[in-house]
């Protein structure tokens, strides 16, 4: 029992020193004096600029991801293709990715001065790097496995008895779908929509290369903290950044409360048995 | 609502980082799998089209890049001293922090599913929050707890122990829940039965339950070490980016780009590439042993 104990403190002690005391002053910072640098960071025009861009850039990214997901996660269970394994396991991939590498990567094929698709679109008008669309791609790539991650366990579990059922009562494909498949997957699917908002709104390291941190123009909200506390407007970053961690505990807090707690529950009755 | 939840989340809280919810379901030959029906075959193609413009192409272009440069660029770059200097501490530090994440993320991963306790659940949350917080926010954190104004007196800023902080920080996750959902599923029966027949705590530990974990530690440790040596944002403003110093790899890749030297750039950011392919090779091995033993 002692041992119990022991591993409960040790536990709690590293959780609290590494994440939840450091945490914490974001918050204690923030309000040091009230509400004054809130107030002074949301009547900063470019502070005003770069929240609703980063909203802006992490909604489309959520959508692109969204179907995107749920598709390539109908397509991973349901059906079978050459390069299925492959697939899979590259999709994973921008979760071990640097963000550095990921911009660098964006720049090389859309960027104005690479040997790939950047010369061509730019000359037809359309400016992917250093403007919103590479920040949605570099922030659509950081984020892709979270849908996914999340679908396919669901739709797998699901199998495809109703489905099938649907179908030979004479529901079309659509129907299908919508009737059955969809109400399964919708916990999983939000879930994966959060916290894929959750890693939109805070990508910092892809977007800093394939914006160019332009105040006013491409900074998002994460390359204005930066800026601004090297610039010795440290309650504005303080600020900005309690905004961000907000959203982003929040989310983890929305999932982590929403969804079904099946292994410490499975773990508790086996303990009472 | 309720009635409506999915049946089953086949990882209950592997929040996104939890790798063997997909894989574990997904690899099991799906009952009523079929071959693809032309509308499936429609939709595969335009979802490869834009995986491809999203991540395959560019990252193919970073190797292309890199082999335009031919080998002589690549050595003499990855050479280089300042590079080859944060090559190093990037690795190091990285594997030093896997290490201590085996032991912690373990030991976390024991306490979630073993114990129980009042605000069991807040811990729960606080292991997902290194992977939603905004890593130029986990700098900025750990830069007011542990840098010059710390309220504990310890500063680490600019210094090689923060590089280990931020790592130590942005990794947390991967162990604990990559270990946790496996550890849940062990059947206590097989511990009570050594320990009945004698064996000693340590000893069904080491002999029962670790070699049962030992494929998701491992996968765990694998997602964070590729975690440690890809991280970038949450060093910006603590680490203080002193070449030969402090400097990791990223920062390295991204001074490169700044100077307008992509071939060198595309060189070290290969590097990073490869591990990155690496990893995720070692954690489809290690996903078929996690199912096996499951």
């Amino acid at each position: 029992m002692a041992k119990t104990y022991a591993f409960r403190a040790i536990v709690i002690v590293y959780l609290g020193l590494l994440v939840a005391w450091p945490v914490s002053l974001v918050a204690k910072a923030t309000f040091a004096n009230g509400f004054d640098a809130l107030a002074t960071a949301l009547s900063d025009p470019s502070v005003v600029f770069a929240l609703k861009l980063t909203v802006i850039v992490a909604v489309q990214a959520v959508i692109l991801n969204t179907i995107f997901g749920v598709g390539i996660s109908l397509l991973l269970v349901r059906y079978e293709f050459r390069g299925k394994r492959l697939l899979s396991s590259l999709l994973d991939l921008p979760l071990s990715v640097s963000p550095i590498v990921v911009g660098l990567a964006l720049v090389l094929v859309y960027g104005g001065r690479g040997d790939w698709f950047g010369p061509g679109l730019e000359a037809n008008g359309i400016q992917i790097i250093f403007a919103t669309p590479g920040i949605v791609l570099a922030t659509a790539f950081v984020a892709l496995p979270l849908v996914i991650r999340e679908v396919v366990p669901v739709l797998t579990e699901l199998g495809t008895d109703e489905e099938q059922a649907a179908m030979s009562l004479g529901a079309s494909p659509v129907q299908t779908f919508r009737r059955i498949t969809l109400p399964a997957i919708k916990w999983a699917v939000v879930y994966g929509v959060v916290l894929t908002l959750a890693r939109s709104l805070g990508e910092f390291g892809a977007v800093k290369i394939v914006s160019g941190n332009f105040e006013g123009k491409t900074q998002t909200a994460t390359l204005l903290v930066e800026q601004k506390y090297q610039d010795f407007q440290q309650p504005t970053a303080y600020a900005t950044a309690f905004l961000l961690a907000l959203v982003s505990v929040a989310c983890i807090v929305v999932v982590s409360f929403l969804r079904p707690d099946h292994s410490s529950s499975k773990a508790q009755s086996k303990g009472l048995s | 609502m309720t009635t409506t939840a999915p049946p089953v989340a086949a990882a209950p809280e592997a929040a996104a980082t939890g790798l063997p919810a997909r894989r574990r379901a997904g690899r099991r030959a799906a009952p009523g799998s079929t071959r693809l029906t032309p509308t499936a075959g429609v939709g595969l193609g335009v979802a490869l089209i834009w995986f491809s413009a999203l991540a395959l192409l560019p990252l193919i272009a970073v190797l292309v890049e890199t082999s335009t440069g031919g080998w002589p660029v690549f050595w003499s770059t990855i050479t280089n001293a300042q590079t080859a200097a944060a090559l190093r501490l990037t690795i190091t530090q990285a594997l030093g922090v896997t290490a201590v994440n085996i032991v912690m993320g373990t030991l976390i991963a024991w306490v979630l599913v073993r114990d129980r306790f009042p605000g069991k659940r807040a811990l729960e949350v606080l292991i997902d929050i290194p992977f939603a917080l905004p890593t130029i926010v986990a700098g900025l954190v750990l830069l007011t707890l542990y840098g010059p104004n710390s309220p504990l007196g310890v500063n680490v800023a600019n210094t090689r122990a923060a590089v280990f902080l931020a790592f130590l920080f942005v990794t947390l996750p991967f162990v604990v829940r990559t270990v946790q959902p496996v550890l849940a599923e062990l059947d206590k029966s097989v511990e009570e039965a050594a320990a009945s027949l004698g064996a000693s705590p340590f000893t069904t530990f080491r002999r029962i339950i670790l070699p049962a974990l030992t494929p998701a530690i491992a996968a765990g440790a694998a997602l964070s070490f590729a975690r440690g040596i890809s991280e970038y944002g949450s060093l910006v403003l603590l680490s203080g980016n002193l070449p030969m110093r402090t400097e990791v790899t990223s920062v390295r890749i991204l001074s490169y780009l700044e100077n307008g030297d992509q071939a060198a750039a595309a060189a070290v950011a290969s590097v990073l590439l490869v591990v990155s392919l690496l990893v995720i090779v070692a954690l489809d091995v290690l996903q078929r042993r996690v199912v096996r033993r499951g």
